[in-house]
């Protein structure tokens, strides 16, 4: 980890509805809801700010309907934020993530930013190969000579043990680990500075787990990259992130280093979710 | 002799606020302790005196409840790790401030030496050399090499003590916390410990340690501070009797 700020997060909020004046203050941990009383909208997020930097593993931890993905999703541009700024520094250069065109974005998801979904649907175009999907996001980057880019892809899913044999297979004849693998050799093919990785080992066999999170652990020790790793698991919180941050009812409810928010966890929630893990 | 020290508690106390109980649980009350370079700091004191939870706050895996710890870093810059920002806490731990604990938590994928080696590969040394060291260290600690290859997941006390200490001792930092490294090694074992501890503090790094064998802070220690279990934690026990 250097002392390069990768991303800077400012209060970050999400309301799916029409919204209204007080929606913020009566929803969040205190009101056990995130559903406001007087309007009915959802605050998925609100007032979420943090700071990543690069080669640091941050672990955003919650359960369902914290707003933790939400989150990570408007940072990935699949959702667009109702307040808040984020601003991404690359390579010498600032971007101000809510306020670019649509051609910014897109730059910046195909080139600079990898995302793994939960879904791999998400995450992969089950029309074409495995390699094919890796194969697109190369396309959309510098490379543009076939056989370069089937070196590429070769290369990639290597490193993210996928049988090469299967690479002109397509995705739904792989297991589900080997989807994510797919999804995670996708997301790494431009080397991007940023990942974000939602919810990517729920689901899969315990043995699955392990070696995905085996593969992103080598991936953080291999580069720079900066990750962000959205999850409910603490075994996850505990093996990746550096840091962690705590949600609930779309609040930031506590924030620090990842041992000291499992061995000290200041907040009543937190205390009751370690205490709760098996 | 006047040397500066690298690290000056002052007054740090900690106290646990347990939620679900509604309780309040005192562990380290208003200690002072100072760590040198080159020299090492023994912590003594009853079971229940907070020696560890000081440590623990000192690498900030606990957050300090109230006082001061001024650590000088490397670059001379003062930083008082009861505040400082988690990311110069993340820094501190890679490259100055280490910690031998008495348990090992590892994966059960990773083998010893490449958990030995880690904080320097970490550090950017080379791999190969990296795993040519934690192989010396190990050898010196007397874990025969068969075991060098596999995991610790499945070692006993005492091994996982060895391989501990061995990545502990192996990244030489500026300040190395000790919490009853020895408990489980047999005395010829804690004789290379003895000696591999002298020999970091003759290259000048700074010790805080915990032994639950008298004996050894008397080898050991050039300080020595005594903790008292605080105030109050007899009452914390009693009332939760009387609640059972």
């Amino acid at each position: 980890m250097s002392n390069e700020k990768v991303l800077e997060v400012r209060n970050l909020s999400k309301v799916y509805g029409k919204g209204c004046l007080k929606c913020f203050e009566s929803t969040g941990p205190e009101h056990n809801t995130n559903i406001c009383p007087h309007c009915g909208s959802v605050v998925a997020a609100h007032n979420i700010s943090f700071d990543l930097y690069k080669g640091e593993v941050l672990g955003i931890m919650g359960e369902s309907g914290s707003g933790k993905s939400t989150s990570v999703k408007n940072l990935f541009f699949d959702e667009n934020p109702t307040s808040g700024q984020a601003i991404f520094f690359d390579e010498g250069k600032q971007y101000d993530l809510f306020n670019l065109n649509a051609q910014q974005k897109r730059h910046l998801r195909n080139h600079r930013f990898g995302m793994v979904y939960q879904n791999p649907v998400l995450g992969l175009n089950f029309n074409v190969s495995a390699g094919g999907n890796i194969a697109e996001r190369l396309l959309m980057s510098s490379l543009s000579n076939y056989s370069e880019i089937r070196e590429r892809a070769i290369e990639l899913l290597r490193r993210t043990e996928v049988l090469t044999e299967r690479m002109d297979e397509m995705p739904k004849n792989f297991s589900g680990g080997m989807q994510q693998r797919v999804q995670i050799a996708k997301a790494l093919a431009t080397n991007p500075p940023l990942l974000f990785l939602d919810e990517v080992t729920t689901g899969l066999d315990l043995s699955v787990q392990a070696a995905i999170l085996d593969l992103i652990m080598e991936i953080q020790r291999e580069s720079d990259t900066a990750m962000i790793a959205v999850t409910h698991d603490l075994g996850v919180i505990r093996l990746l992130a550096g840091r962690t941050i705590v949600m609930k009812y779309g609040r930031i409810i506590e924030t620090g280093l990842t041992d000291q928010i499992l061995e000290d966890p200041q907040d009543a929630y937190t205390q009751r979710l370690v205490a709760s893990a098996l | 002799m006047s040397i500066q020290p690298i690290l000056e508690v002052e007054d740090f106390s900690k106290t646990f606020m347990l939620h679900e109980q509604g309780k309040e649980l005192p562990s380290s009350h208003s200690v002072f302790l100072k760590a040198y370079p080159g020299r090492l700091t023994a912590l003594i004191g009853p079971t229940g005196a907070g020696k560890s939870t000081v440590l623990k706050g000192i690498y900030r895996t606990y957050l300090p409840s109230s006082g001061r710890m001024m650590f000088t870093a490397e670059n001379g810059q003062q930083i008082d790790l009861a505040s400082a920002d988690e990311h110069q806490i993340l820094e501190l731990r890679k490259d100055e401030i280490g910690f031998v604990t008495q348990f090992l938590h590892t994966l059960p994928r990773q083998s010893t030496e490449d958990v030995v080696a880690m904080p320097l590969i970490k550090k950017g040394m080379d791999r190969t050399v990296a795993i040519e060291k934690a192989r010396e260290i190990l050898g010196q600690l007397n874990l025969p090499e068969r075991l060098w290859g596999v995991s610790p997941a499945t070692f006993s006390g005492g091994e996982k003590q060895r391989v501990n200490l061995a990545r502990g001792l192996l990244a030489q930092p500026r300040l190395l916390l000790l919490d009853e490294p020895t408990a489980s090694l047999d005395p010829k074992t804690t004789d290379r410990v003895v000696d591999l501890i002298q020999n970091l503090k003759s290259t000048g790094t700074a010790m805080i340690a915990i032994f639950h064998d008298m004996d050894l802070v008397e080898r050991l220690a050039d300080e020595v501070v005594e903790l008292e279990p605080p105030v109050g934690t007899e009452n914390f026990f009693n009332s939760s009797n009387e609640v059972a």
